[in-house]
């Protein structure tokens, strides 16, 4: 049957031809923004039904002392050289203050002794990079809903938006100011208020060393790594995230990840 | 009349639809999932990363030769330069674990791999649901998928026959062997929902809704893991089905499969008699 042959190696030509166009296609298409904006509807329903499924109280699984991770990963910044930053971690974030303010009834402005002398919940959780590696650890600090009930929030208020000290190295793809790159985040004020969204600056019972974002950081357990803002130095409270630098809501945000990260 | 005898409506349209439309499905999940791996390009067990002992990984490393791709399981390593660790990527030598050729898009970038991932990962999720409800509901799956006794005592024939590619015609090509029905009962009962179980206990938002996911796969980067070999496993599910496809009548079986009509052959006489 040389006639089904032919065929086949046709057919199998043909296959390659189109499997070819595809792949060189796939590059043009995924760029495109249109189609960006039909795949990003994606990501919409899956916050939609995991806000859902989880609710506003639903806690992050959390773990025992023997499960800490010997070696934790640092992600994002690891060892930020902005000159306000070495100079406050040269004295030891004796003249770091941590500032609330935006959308609030009265501006907070703290010392690091007074963030330490708060309520504090200490919690073992599971960091998840959006890289896909894990990593335990036991973290101390204040809820942020605590912090956010002694400022007052107005009822306008849609988001908390995390200011950091840390300018991060994305390759220079961004083409902006060093000043417009320092790290940024915002989350929605469900995920502020959840209990285990806390403001760590003890790390595995051990004050939080610069690798992993001395002084203080954000734990935010039901979701991956890149929202957990590190070397915080402003918190404010918006109604939205549009006129903060890219208008996505954060650093990664702004180069193209999903604002919620919970998958 | 043996010319309207000759051509058996083999598959429902339902059947044609949502094949097709998981054909795209897994093609685009599998290339934007092996992005995905490719931001780290290791594998656990248990429910965090013990970066020194992966029991997968593919990395790079750089020898006296140039880089040098290697791939590494459970101990064992292996040189997989060209392809796994290193390979060329428009014309350059690249480290990077999957080759650009099998990954969307081609260059590394985690955040629209992930876009493409999930957005193909709703899709199929929705299709396999419309799938598997028609399916219990039409019998399909209890009439065409499960062995009878008689085709269960007939394995060792159908594996003779399968190696030496000859395959039913006439009256016998109207239903799955009994290769298939294991086949299909294992990438639709087992392979996909391990795919979707372990996708969604690697989500931290799933994980405090569904804590006994991770329970059940021993924790979030077993998990990874066996997302990862199950993927393996659909793939080679899909390499040997398209060879079966192929060399078991390739326009019949395609035929089918878009219009439904699968052409039994001519009547022998002896089918006749």
């Amino acid at each position: 049957m040389s006639g089904d042959r032919l065929h086949r190696r046709g057919l199998l030509k043909a296959l390659a031809a189109v499997g070819g166009l595809a792949l060189s296609g796939c590059d043009r298409v995924a760029s495109e923004p249109r189609l960006r904006s039909v795949l990003d509807a994606a990501n919409s329903l899956t916050y939609k039904v995991q806000r859902l499924l989880i609710g506003a109280g639903r806690l992050a699984p959390e773990y025992s002392e023997a499960d800490i991770s010997p070696a934790f990963r640092g992600n994002g910044s690891t060892d930020p050289q902005d000159e306000e930053y070495l100079n406050l971690a040269d004295n030891h974030f004796a003249d770091w203050r941590l500032k609330i303010h935006g959308l609030v009834e009265h501006e907070l402005s703290l010392s690091l002794q007074e963030v330490r002398t708060l309520p504090a919940r200490t919690q073992i959780t599971r960091h998840d990079c959006v890289e896909g590696w894990s990593c335990i650890a036991k973290w101390t600090g204040p809820p942020l809903a605590e912090l956010l009930s002694r400022a007052g929030v107005k009822s306008e208020a849609r988001f908390v938006v995390f200011h950091c000290a840390d300018t991060l190295d994305d390759g220079g793809d961004s083409g902006a100011d060093p000043e417009s790159i320092r790290y940024y985040e915002s989350i929605d004020l469900i995920d502020a208020e959840h209990p285990q969204t806390i403001l760590a600056y003890e790390m595995n019972g051990e004050p939080l060393t610069v690798r992993h974002g001395a002084p203080l950081r954000l734990r935010l357990e039901r979701q991956l790594g890149y929202k957990m803002a590190k070397y915080i130095m402003r918190i404010e409270l918006v109604r939205s995230v549009t006129e903060l630098h890219g208008g996505r809501g954060g650093y990664w945000e702004d180069r193209g990840y999903e604002w919620y990260a919970g998958i | 009349m043996a010319a309207a005898e000759r051509w058996y409506r083999r598959h429902a349209a339902l059947v044609r639809i949502t094949h097709w439309i998981n054909v795209v499905c897994f093609t685009l999940l599998l290339m934007s999932g092996l992005q995905i791996f490719n931001a780290h390009p290791a594998l656990y067990v248990g429910e965090r990363s013990d970066f020194d002992h992966p029991t997968i990984s593919i990395r790079a490393h750089l020898s006296e030769n140039g880089l040098v791709g290697e791939t590494a399981i459970v101990g064992h390593s292996f040189d997989t330069t060209g392809v796994l660790g290193v390979s060329s990527e428009n014309g350059q030598v690249s480290s990077r674990a999957f080759p650009s050729w099998i990954t969307i898009p081609s260059s590394q970038d985690l955040a629209t791999g992930r876009r493409w991932h999930f957005f193909f990962a709703w899709l199929l999720v929705l299709n396999a649901l419309i799938y598997l409800v028609w399916g219990i509901a039409s019998r399909h799956f209890g009439r065409d998928f499960l062995p009878s006794r008689v085709e269960l005592g007939h394995i060792g024939r159908a594996v003779r026959e399968h190696l030496r590619l000859r395959f039913p015609r006439g009256e016998a090509a109207k239903r799955y062997n009994v290769l298939q029905q294991f086949a299909y009962l294992m990438v639709v009962f087992v392979l996909f929902p391990l795919m979707i179980l372990t996708g969604l206990t690697m989500s931290p938002g799933i994980d405090s809704a569904l804590p006994q996911l991770l329970t059940l796969f021993g924790g979030r980067q077993t998990a990874r893991l066996v997302h990862f070999a199950a993927a393996s496993g659909l793939a080679l599910f899909v390499i040997v089905h398209v060879v079966m496809v192929l060399v078991s009548g390739v326009w019949n079986n395609l035929r089918s499969m878009v219009t439904g009509w699968y052409d039994l052959g001519e009547p022998r006489t002896t089918d006749v008699r």
